[in-house]
């Protein structure tokens, strides 16, 4: 029970909370790979499309131009993601796809239609927070808090994915996140501690 | 960003006829490039072909040929075992690339076609020939630090920025198409053109042609290969300089050896003289400096990067000096 902690947070259950599946792992290339063959569509400027957000299903009408980012926060109302560059060079509007950190900013809402996404705001269950953003809390991890749910989303990935064997490695693994204000230090050790199964 | 028809392909020859039939269209597969260029203006296609869903991911090695395909990601071509074990320069030069949300979606096709990072490419406010025939190349007298020493011209310096396409330049790569007048193999050497006075042309590719996968034979050399990469922040950061290098020894003798270039050219360098130089040679600290002299005989640097001279060939030496072990 050496990989417990005190109150029962296994490594395993970081990676379990919160819905966030190892599905990518079992998978190499996760969705790509386990695509099944493509619907055509017709050419068209408006799409209907269904987002499974946080496990609920929304059904929306919506412009083709219009990305996974603004799609969430614009008709969704989930403002959990930020909008940082939107260039995809600050990694603010980190999510997960069928389990991967993607970002936001950079994807078509239309082109994920049918997929799970997980945002920030579906980490917690109900009052009680997933342990990385324990971990934030507890390191300190953040100074502004603007890049916080991007950080805190690629945190939960990268655990995921294995790649928090050492503060280097994290480092590397977690460098399409940008930080302003320079809490760079304080983030590593958060995700060292979630990864490590000690969020809290 | 500009309103687009939007379409997903259910068959790759559905996407290029779909592409084909209207001027303005344009294909997607990770959307981690068009996404950008169209909310900077710098595209702005009428429609817009998804072809992320199109079964052409596979990667498998069919008769000593390593296949991949066109909607791979960068993430499964990166993380796959038999890439890491018999084509480590590729593993390298992807695990080098973007950050790992963007290798997550970035398709391996894409990849290929992305477009310069040039400042003033990227600016729609400036002047461009590559952007707008004809407008002129603020970079030749102005901020070209990040620009090509190596198979520019007088209408266009911008570099390449894509790591993969200079470890498959290294390799002996082949592009595989569908195009509207069907299928094609481009030498990946031959993909991208340099621009003397046509910089917007940028690849062979056609109208509609659409990149399917990707060949690679197999070597000694793509074994022991590697790729090294310099830039100026340790991660998430296009190179400065770049190089890829595929070697075979018997004893202390060089008996194949590839060497391709990144950050240098508009285009993944392949340097000829650079392997001729240490073809059948000892590796020794003399040939290998040769064999950088011969990279860079006819360097023409720019005011911001006459450092790029030195740096690639001292980038040169290194690798040489890992892959080949003490000199």
């Amino acid at each position: 029970m050496s990989d417990m902690s005190k109150d029962g947070h296994s490594r395993r259950s970081v990676l379990k909370a919160g819905g966030v599946t190892t599905a990518a792992l079992a998978v190499p290339g996760g969705v790509a790979a386990a695509a099944a063959p493509p619907e055509g569509t017709a050419p068209a400027s408006t799409a209907e499309v269904t987002l499974t957000v946080n496990g609920r299903p929304h059904a929306l009408t919506i412009e083709c131009r219009v990305t996974l980012l603004d799609a969430l926060r614009e008709r969704l109302g989930l403002t959990g993601t930020k909008k940082g560059c939107d260039r995809g060079e600050c990694g603010a509007c980190t999510l997960l796809i069928e389990g991967e950190r993607v970002k936001s900013c950079m994807t078509l809402a239309v082109m994920e239609d049918g997929r799970e996404i997980t945002t920030v705001e579906g980490l917690a269950r109900g009052d009680e927070l997933h342990p990385v953003q324990e971990a934030f809390i507890r390191r300190d991890a953040f100074q502004c808090g603007f890049c916080t749910p991007g950080q805190i989303m690629s945190a939960v990935a990268c655990i995921n994915e294995g790649h928090t064997r050492s503060c280097e490695e994290i480092r590397e693994w977690m460098s399409g996140n940008l930080c302003r204000c320079g809490c760079y230090p304080n983030i590593v050790d958060a995700v060292r501690d979630a990864g490590n199964g000690a969020g809290r | 960003m500009k309103p687009f028809d939007y379409a997903r392909a259910s068959r790759p020859a559905q996407a290029v006829d779909l592409v084909a039939s209207r001027d303005e269209a344009a294909f997607i597969a990770g959307g981690t490039e068009l996404t950008n260029l169209m909310k900077d203006g710098v595209l702005a296609p009428g429609l817009v072909v998804d072809v992320s869903g199109l079964p052409l991911s596979d990667i498998e090695l069919h008769e000593g040929r390593l296949r991949i395909g066109a909607t791979a990601r960068m993430r499964q071509v990166a993380d796959h075992p038999m890439v890491r074990e018999r084509f480590p320069v590729i593993s390298e030069a992807l695990l080098a690339s973007a950050s790992p949300q963007v290798r997550n979606r970035a398709a391996i096709g894409g990849n290929l076609l992305q477009r310069t990072r040039c400042g003033y490419y990227r600016d729609v406010g400036s002047p461009c020939n590559r952007r707008e025939p004809g407008s002129g190349c603020p970079a030749i007298d102005g901020q070209n630090r990040q620009h090509a020493i190596l198979g520019g011209s007088d209408h266009c310096i911008a570099v390449h920025p894509s790591d993969l396409a200079v470890a498959l330049s290294a390799l002996d790569s082949v592009v595989l198409t569908l195009g509207p007048d069907g299928r094609r193999s481009i030498a990946l050497k031959d993909l991208h053109r340099l621009p003397g006075d046509t910089p917007h042309r940028e690849t062979v590719l056609r109208h509609g042609e659409m990149i399917t996968g990707l060949e690679i034979p197999e070597s000694r050399a793509a074994r022991n290969s590697r790729y090294l990469k310099l830039r100026d922040r340790a991660s998430f950061e296009f190179a400065v300089v770049s190089v890829a290098a595929a070697l075979t020894l018997r004893g202390r003798v060089v008996t194949d050896v590839r060497l391709a270039f990144g950050g240098i050219a508009p285009r993944p360098w392949r340097s000829a003289a650079a392997e001729r130089a240490l073809r059948d040679q000892p590796l020794t600290d003399a040939t290998v400096a040769a064999a950088g002299r011969a990279l860079v005989r006819d360097a023409e640097p720019r005011e911001h990067n006459a450092f790029k001279v030195e740096l690639v060939q001292r980038a040169l030496a290194d690798i040489l000096s890992d892959l080949g072990g003490n000199r």
